[in-house]
């Protein structure tokens, strides 16, 4: 090969791994000390709504989770984050708060990184579109039943709302089936590490909310 | 037609034809998922209830198709127009070159099929479905061993500033497609994954789309006006420029996020930075044009190709500043950047897709245009829709930025954004009224009997 032909070969790569460096490989490092948590340590803490969910839809939870502990927590977020991601939620809802726009205000503390360093976020679901409110904070803003009934038909609930309505995560008689179940104890979940305003995470310094 | 030593013709026109085919098929497939999930803002969505033509799974058919179906088809046969001219060698197989044709729509049909099923992945602008990540990775790969073996074998003394751009999106895409699809994925989680899949989206449009777009219009023009480019220093500028500040600005789509704050201020220099940079390039075609600007009337191609190019300045103006935190606090979640995403790829590369077709579909169906007139109205009905869905959804941007800035109840902003959807709609409506004149068009042209004579490869406006 001619060396002309090379030199651009070769900007491509170095150029590509500059900016992979700066933009890519730094925050990376900047994130290594924080450790990278399992989906089961995540679930180990289980929100009252979880066991609330289990009370409400006592039939249907029992046939898709069993009893609720950290174990069927774990796989019921797990589920319910695969049915966000297939259903591309992620398009429409964001899942940070940033430091700007009263967001503190609208939606709780800003989001901190610690917060996501979990397989939880693997992929991350931050979104860039809100036609609807972000979901960081929302486990135990809504009843379970607002949930379920919002999947169900969202005007329901929200009269202005231009969400889809999910009735397949529904069985014949409008029951909700594991997949509407699964969806709610992620909602539930995401944010659950916020006690009185403040994000907590365990093994590490508590970051303060700004609100 | 120009012989080589093995007889084969220089440019494979059939190979360029069927991409030309593959390219609009998935450009209406692109459009019309688009304007049902339009539908689903003025709450009469057409599918709903069906579980697999869902909102949220149409719109990523209608990104990834806009992207890989219709961009990469079309710019595909714009290369294997192009490298063999430049380089007086064809591309290195035409058997190959029909593979990768082939494997590359099965990929789209794949994409298409598992993002209705309901396996997309979640990483913006490669939400093809896991499985189909390697096919493509392994698909870029045999295409670019196939035409790059031309720019490597020829014997041309030095390479023409498009084959520069060529050379270098050869390196990046390969590399960006499996950073940002694989990485996020499986390796790096949370806001450092969050800087890597933002890197994707916008190496995606930076390193892919952006310089084989420049490259061909690096071909294009100078062929269609006869001249050669105004100023080969500013073509140095403009390409060493995009090559250095391009890589390093993903973290602007997450300005604000928990991201590190050093990634973020670097994203916004390097972004800003490189606004200027694009700045030589257009001043490098406005001055080829200059002098034959009656060319802009009297040649359609080159009125695609000139009005992206101010489209593209409009959205790189846009860009300094909307890429500044303090246009982010308002603007960003908004469908501001939705009015930019679709300036960007449509309004600039769909727009010189389109300058492509006028100029090379005759060629590859060796068929003179039938109805001249209809590629006028294509042009109108399309720039106008575009123009107006650009306006609307900035104007709606604004106005929902400040509505939740303001703390107002959620539904305000939905409900203030009502007239806004509706009138985005009436614009797809009106881009796809555009389409279907173009459809034809290339219908009746390649059906009509063949004069037996080579057709002018300029074809005239009727008006």
């Amino acid at each position: 090969m001619e060396r002309f032909g090379v030199t651009f070969l070769v900007t491509g790569v170095v150029t590509f791994l500059l900016g992979f460096f700066l933009q890519g490989l730094m925050p990376v490092l900047t994130m290594r000390k924080v450790p990278i948590r399992t989906v089961q340590e995540v679930a180990a803490s289980v929100p009252a709504e979880f066991y609330q969910l289990a009370e409400d839809y006592p039939v249907e939870f029992q046939k898709s989770f069993g009893t609720p502990d950290p174990t069927s927590f774990a796989k019921a977020i797990q589920q319910g984050r695969d049915i966000y991601i297939s259903e591309a939620c992620w398009h429409c809802h964001s899942q940070f708060v940033r430091p700007v726009a009263n967001e503190n205000l609208r939606f709780g503390p800003v989001s901190q990184p610690n917060e996501y360093q979990n397989e939880m976020m693997l992929p991350h679901l931050f979104g860039t579109r809100r036609v609807g409110p972000d979901l960081i904070r929302e486990s135990g803003k809504r009843s379970n039943d607002w949930q379920v009934a919002h999947l169900y038909d969202p005007r329901s609930v929200a009269p202005y709302s231009v969400m889809p309505s999910y009735t397949w995560f529904f069985d014949k008689d409008k029951r909700p089936t594991d997949r509407a179940l699964a969806v709610v104890a992620y909602l539930q979940w995401l944010g659950s590490w916020v006690k009185d305003g403040v994000v907590t995470e365990p093994g590490l310094p508590a970051a303060g909310g700004q609100g | 037609m120009i012989a080589t030593v093995d007889r084969r013709p220089l440019v494979n026109l059939t190979l360029v034809r069927w991409h030309l085919i593959a390219s609009s098929i998935f450009l209406a497939i692109s459009l019309l998922g688009g304007l049902a999930y339009a539908f689903q803002f003025n709450n009469m969505y057409p599918f709903a209830g069906i579980e697999w033509l869902s909102p949220g799974r149409v719109r990523m058919v209608h990104t990834n198709m806009a992207a890989y179906g219709f961009i990469a088809n079309a710019f595909i046969a714009g290369m294997l127009f192009a490298i063999p001219r430049l380089t007086k060698r064809p591309i290195l197989s035409d058997q190959l070159g029909m593979l990768i044709f082939v494997a590359w729509q099965l990929c789209m049909v794949l994409t298409i099929g598992g993002q209705l099923l309901g396996y997309g992945q979640a990483i913006e602008w490669g939400e093809t479905p896991i499985f189909v990540d390697p096919l493509i990775v392994v698909g870029l790969v045999l295409l670019v061993v196939n035409i790059a073996a031309p720019i490597v074998t020829t014997a041309e003394n030095g390479l023409y500033v498009t084959l520069w751009y060529f050379l270098a999106a050869f390196a990046w895409t390969g590399l960006v497609y499996f950073m940002g699809n694989y990485l996020p994925q499986f390796w790096v989680p949370g806001t450092a994954g969050a800087a890597i899949t933002g890197l994707y989206i916008h190496d995606l449009v930076g390193l892919f789309v952006t310089p084989i777009g420049w490259g061909l219009m690096y071909f294009f023009v100078p062929l269609l006006l006869r001249k050669p480019i105004w100023s080969h220093a500013l073509s140095l500028i403009g390409f060493w420029g995009l090559a250095f500040f391009y890589p390093m600005q993903g973290v602007h789509h997450f300005l604000f996020s928990p991201i590190p704050m050093y990634a973020q201020y670097g994203a916004v220099v390097a972004t800003i930075a490189i606004e200027i940079v694009v700045l030589t390039v257009l001043v490098n075609f406005f001055g080829t044009l200059h002098g034959r600007s009656e060319a802009v009337r009297g040649n359609l191609a080159i009125r695609w190709f000139y009005t992206g190019m101010i489209m593209y300045g409009i959205t790189c103006f846009q860009c300094a500043f909307q890429v500044t935190l303090t246009f982010q606090k308002v603007i960003h979640f908004s469908d501001w950047v939705v009015g930019h995403a679709h300036m960007v790829m449509f309004g600039v590369f769909g727009f010189w897709i389109f300058g492509f077709f006028v100029e090379l579909w005759p060629r590859a169906v060796g068929r003179a245009w039938v109805h001249p007139r209809l590629l006028t109205m294509h042009y109108w009905f399309t720039v106008i829709g575009l123009i107006l869905m650009i306006i609307d959804l900035t104007a709606a941007g604004l106005v929902q930025g400040y509505s939740w800035g303001a703390l107002s109840h959620w539904s305000k902003s939905v409900m203030d954004s009502m007239p806004f959807w509706w009138v985005r709609s009436v614009a797809g409506l009106m881009i796809i009224a555009g389409q279907v004149f173009f459809f034809y068009a290339l219908w009746a042209t390649a059906r009509r009997p063949a004069e037996g004579t080579v057709p002018a490869p300029i074809p005239a406006e009727a008006a």
